[in-house]
């Protein structure tokens, strides 16, 4: 169970990124969060994961007040940031060297088996694509067994087909190890297809603007009506979010998103 | 026409289309690269050689190849040049270590503290700029004129670009390499170890061969100051006796020596930066 309590988020140039945020996230459920750009998506992430500490307000995984980066919640950033002096095993390895090797080498192929690379683990990032680069980053924070996984918008500099095959493994990872997914993204099909439960966001300053659950079942069809409905019901959301801002904003139609 | 022959095979190969053609390609060029290269040294040499030889120059001052060569044989016959070799060999490694160990310190203290930086870096910043040899004497008075006041000096030479180059790379690593650091919860001795390092070796190995380049340098201005054996003994020696083929000898042994020990170190930490993503020429 992820606590996010009432969080406030003000940067030192008085940026007020987050205001009174307040969600619960249950154990293996798949949220995505989405909002206009700045409206805080990037910095609620950051606080989750410990990176950055919340001005007022505080976010608890079962119960642990998070204040810096907890053994038990992964990220997965925009870019795919693997260490390039490790080859593709090492860098999987990364975060699970404190164990014996035996028990690494096993879980390091484990989760390359899962990302579809097992024949690469004696790459050089720099020899990788950035579809397969992404897939290593996710095998990376895979392997120490997060209960909650971060992305934040870990797709979206892939093409539509790469996206589309990386969407299958996440789902199947999640399948298997049934961890807790935060995913952010700018991609609306991206949550509809994922996501349990959507959280839209507004900015300025960034604030919660409304949640909903999808309701729908899985598999899911890309191309079904129920999808379609889901992905119109979100862009609706976003379109009020923006539409709601104080008299005078100018309004950001959400498609531009 | 011929721009489809060009482009089918290409596409035959895909698979293989990188190495293949590059490999065979890039070492005829190597080969008449080099070639292109030493043509102009040879010919000026053999040139000269012949002018002498025939009589239509004379070689006091700027002694034929041939001349050059004897000397050096003569010398490394006689054992003298290993001696002198030796002597200044030893002077540059012992100055390049001492250097080196306290840029990399100095550099490293600077780069992880704003407060160290703010502190050291303004007076480090005017003392790069003071001349080499107006140390000299300085160092002189304070150590003597045996090989403490020379090592010193070399010192003073390799520490700057250790030190800056250091300084500046820890300061260039990525917040967002350290990031994934602080996500798998690293100690701070560990972000040195597995992250920040790692960052910064490729600069710092660039910043070690600048170092040992002006150790070179330095190493001359250093034998200069008064030396009974080394190269730039050799050299003063060879101006004060009238000797020019002693000194393009030692001239000689200098490029060569440079050479080797950058090439040395440059072989030494390969190894470790097959990694890199850089940009870098075939061979
Ligand atoms: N380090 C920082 N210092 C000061 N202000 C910041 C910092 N990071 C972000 N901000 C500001 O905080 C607000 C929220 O930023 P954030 O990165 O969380 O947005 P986002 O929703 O992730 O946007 P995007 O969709 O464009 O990634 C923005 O107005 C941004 O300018
Ligand atoms: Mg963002």
């Amino acid at each position: 169970m992820l606590n996010i309590q009432s969080v406030d988020k003000i940067y030192p140039n008085g940026v007020r990124a987050l205001d009174r945020v307040r969600l619960d996230i249950t154990q293996g459920e798949i949220v995505a969060v989405v909002g206009g750009s700045g409206c805080g998506k990037s910095t609620l992430l950051r606080l989750i994961a410990g990176l950055d500490p919340a001005t007022r307000g505080s976010v608890a995984l079962d119960g642990d007040t998070i204040l810096s980066p907890h053994p038990c919640v992964g990220m997965i950033f925009q870019e795919p940031r693997l260490l390039p002096w490790l080859t593709v095993a090492g860098n999987v390895a990364f975060g699970v060297s404190h164990l014996p090797r035996g028990k690494r080498d096993a879980i390091v192929g484990e989760v390359l088996l899962r990302v579809g690379l097992s024949d690469y683990a004696d790459r050089w990032p720099r020899e990788l694509s950035g579809g397969q680069a992404q897939r290593v980053a996710i095998a990376r924070s895979l392997a120490p067994r997060p209960k909650v996984l971060l992305l934040d918008e870990p797709f979206s500099a892939l093409d539509a087909f790469t996206r589309a095959s990386l969407h299958e493994h996440l789902l199947e990872l999640w399948r298997a190890l049934q961890p807790t997914l935060v995913l952010v993204t700018h991609d609306v099909e991206e949550a509809a297809y994922l996501a349990d439960r959507v959280v839209v966001m507004r900015p300025q300053p960034g604030r919660i603007s409304s949640v909903f659950e999808l309701g729908l079942k899985r598999p899911r069809d890309r191309y079904s009506a129920e999808l379609e409905a889901a992905k119109r019901r979100i862009l609706h959301a976003l379109d009020q979010s923006l539409r709601t801002r104080s008299a005078g904003d100018e309004l950001v139609p959400a498609a531009a998103i | 026409m011929s721009a489809m022959d060009a482009v089918q095979p290409r596409d035959a190969a895909q698979p293989a289309a990188s190495p293949i053609p590059s490999t065979p390609a890039a070492k005829p060029r190597l080969g008449t690269k080099f070639v292109l290269g030493i043509l102009l040294p040879v010919a000026l040499a053999l040139g000269w050689e012949i002018a002498v030889a025939t009589g239509f120059a004379q070689g006091r001052l700027m002694p034929p190849p041939s001349r050059l060569f004897k000397t050096l044989y003569d010398l490394a016959i006689t054992g003298e040049l290993w001696r002198h070799i030796g002597a200044t060999l030893a002077r540059v490694l012992a100055g390049f270590a001492l250097g080196t160990i306290a840029g990399t310190i100095v550099g490293a203290i600077a780069g992880a503290s704003r407060l160290a930086k703010d502190i050291v870096d303004p007076t480090l910043q005017g003392l790069r700029s003071v001349p080499s040899i107006a140390w000299v004497p300085l160092f002189i008075l304070w150590l003597g004129i045996f090989e403490e006041s020379k090592i010193a000096l070399i010192a003073v030479g390799c520490f700057f670009p250790v030190y800056l180059g250091v300084f500046g790379a820890i300061s260039s690593v990525d917040r967002k390499t350290v990031e994934v650091g602080r996500m798998f919860r690293l100690s701070q001795f560990q972000l040195v170890r597995r992250i920040l390092l790692p960052a910064i070796l490729p600069a710092y190995v660039l910043a070690l061969r600048q170092g040992l380049g002006l150790g070179w340098m330095f190493v001359v201005a250093a034998e200069f100051m008064g030396a009974s054996e080394g190269l730039g003994y050799l050299l003063v020696d060879g101006q004060q006796l009238g000797k020019p083929d002693q000194i393009l000898a030692a001239i000689l042994t200098f490029a060569i020596l440079g050479k080797i020990t950058d090439g040395l170190l440059a072989a030494a930490s390969a190894p470790f930066l097959t990694w890199q993503d850089a940009f870098a020429p075939k061979n």
